[in-house]
């Protein structure tokens, strides 16, 4: 794999307080790596000075081979970047923006007319290219960011919460158009929305207090779950008391999590099996669900939520025990 | 070069989109109109030349290219734009001279369009043309420094209000240095030698020599030395802040 970014033990320090400690990690061509994280964990600050819009306090980045900061215009031709909020010149229109844009990025006349056509149907801007970006509603505003980082079609792209703000059909849009891209760039999202990074990326990275507490695929971090795989049912509370007994000895059984306040009035309650190492169960429980014909209400396989998996590694009391510093 | 002229061409631009180009406009042509012709007496005088307008020059500045130069970068950090600008594959000073040399375009097309007045005096009278056209080049020069001081000073904040405050003051500082009474304050106590390098620091002093019609290269070297110590300052601090 060739590495299209290369971080290398970067930090930063805003006076006391540390931003980014010690992060290393590469993305290579083709990956879709997402970056998750709390407020504040330091996302942004890295996105930042990958750009180098900031200069790190320590540690290097080289972008398709250039240093950031020895060779920053080299480093910066090679990115296409979307900061966080989607700035842009607010009297301009997105077409004399985008002008603007492919004039600093040195393309000719009739190149940048080529691109700037090929991006506006890409993102869909072509209503309103004449407007001042100004009186655009959030989602353009948005787009418009997005069709200036992949005007120049950068090798690499930095894309701080690209779907902010976004309404879910053009979510789904810019999703696709990810995607699409994905081949042949090495792309870094930010994102808050952990969907986002089944639906997108090909890597996940999980950063807190400013360090990697996480870095696999999608796949691997929810596998992290010890809610993934388990199998949620639903019976009779009479009968509940020894199917869960019955269960608890089953092969690949972790154990048994009874869901409080899950009774009704039919004197039904749920509880949940929960897998060990995240191996799938249902087939077992089903098994001997058949094989006891206990009647069941309801059964059904939790989908591991990343949700979980981000909420364990980045909540303050587990974080300190989870961090391993910095990931190769 | 060819990232200062994109810079440039964009910013330029930006004045003319919004109505503040043209109210910027509109007020410095009717203030110039009143400090020539209603305090600068130019009837009462009888003479055929734009002293009136020259005289006055210097104080108008003070408080309408603060006006133009607070954006500059205080805007751009307000609204983020300074990030999208700074991650371009542009250098530093590219920006930086590329936003100034906007901003002076557009001052001195203020400044070039009060040429009615020139029209007027060359009517009524017969001015020396000569020392009309080295004032008009004085102003230019004159209104760079200040842009170039304001320019500065917007780098350093992005509240617009803050950066237009400051540099009305340090502006304001350049002008008192060559004005007797505050010089009087110095010429008492100091050497004669700082007080002297203090008036060499006024922009009254080389403006006003300029203005009678002798372009000397110590005066251009001043405005253009000034230029290019504050421009250099304004790069710095904006490297600095990278690395805050």
């Amino acid at each position: 794999m060739d590495a299209l970014i290369e971080i290398d033990n970067l930090s930063k320090h805003f006076g006391e307080l540390v931003a980014v400690d010690n992060v290393t990690f590469s993305v290579a061509r083709g990956e879709v790596v997402g970056f998750l994280g709390p407020n504040g964990a330091g996302k942004s600050t890295t996105m930042k000075m990958v750009t180098g819009f900031l200069t790190p306090s320590a540690g290097k980045i080289s972008v398709c081979g250039h240093s950031v900061a020895d060779n920053p215009l080299a480093a910066k031709t090679a990115i296409g970047y979307l900061p966080e909020g989607a700035p842009a010149y607010p009297e301009m229109t997105p077409l004399g923006f985008l002008r603007f844009i492919a004039d600093v990025r040195g393309m000719g006349a009739s190149l940048r007319e080529e691109r700037i056509r090929e991006v506006v149907s890409k993102v869909h801007l072509e209503g309103v290219l004449h407007q001042p970006i100004d009186t655009l509603s959030k989602g353009f505003k948005r787009r418009v960011g997005l069709a200036q980082a992949i005007l120049h079609d950068p090798k690499v792209l930095i894309l701080d919460e690209p779907t902010d703000g976004l309404d879910p059909n053009q979510k789904h849009e810019v999703r696709s158009l990810i995607q699409e891209m994905a081949s042949d760039k090495a792309i870094l999202l930010s994102t808050h929305i952990l969907e986002e990074v089944d639906a997108v990326c090909t890597r996940a990275m999980i950063i807190n207090k400013g360090r990697v507490v996480q870095d696999g695929t999608p796949a691997e971090l929810q596998s992290r779950s010890k809610l993934h795989n388990a199998v949620t049912i639903r019976m009779a509370a009479d009968k509940a008391a020894s199917a869960r007994n019955d269960l608890q000895t089953l092969n690949g059984v972790a154990g048994i999590q009874e869901l409080t306040g899950s009774a009704d009035q039919n004197g039904s309650v749920s509880f949940q099996v929960l897998a060990s190492n995240g191996q799938s169960i249902i087939n077992q429980v089903g098994v001997r669900m058949r094989e006891k014909q206990w009647d069941v209400e309801e059964m059904h396989v939790e989908k591991a939520r990343l949700d979980d998996v981000f909420r364990s590694l980045t909540s303050s009391d587990v974080s300190e025990t989870t961090v391993s510093g910095g990931v190769s | 070069m060819k990232g200062t002229l994109s810079i440039f061409k964009r910013e330029f631009g930006s004045y003319f989109a919004t109505p503040v180009a043209y109210v910027f406009i509109l007020v410095f042509l009717m203030l110039a109109g009143f400090f020539t012709f209603q305090l600068g007496s130019f009837w009462d005088r009888s003479e055929a030349d734009l002293r009136p307008f020259f005289n006055f020059l210097p104080w108008l500045y003070l408080f309408l290219i603060p006006a133009i130069s607070m954006r500059l970068w205080a805007e751009e950090r307000k609204s983020g734009t300074i990030e999208l600008l700074m991650t371009l594959p542009i250098t530093m000073n590219q920006a930086v001279l590329g936003k100034f040399f906007a901003a002076w375009a557009f001052a001195s097309l203020c400044l070039a369009l009060t040429f009615p007045l020139w029209i007027t005096v060359s009517y009524l009278g017969d001015p020396d043309h000569g020392v009309i056209l080295a004032s008009y080049v004085g102003g230019i020069l004159m209104g760079g420094g200040f842009l170039a001081i304001g320019s500065c000073i917007s780098a350093i904040t992005k509240n617009q209000v803050i950066a237009f405050v400051i540099s009305v003051v340090v502006c304001l500082m350049f002008i008192l240095f060559g004005v007797s009474p505050v010089l009087g304050m110095f010429s008492s106590w100091a050497p004669e030698v700082v007080v002297d390098t203090l008036a060499s620091f006024s922009f009254l002093t080389h403006f006003e020599s300029i203005t009678k019609g002798v372009v000397d290269a110590r005066d251009i070297l001043f405005f253009g030395s000034l230029i290019a110590f504050f421009m250099f300052a304004n790069a710095l601090i904006l490297d600095h802040k990278k690395a805050v």
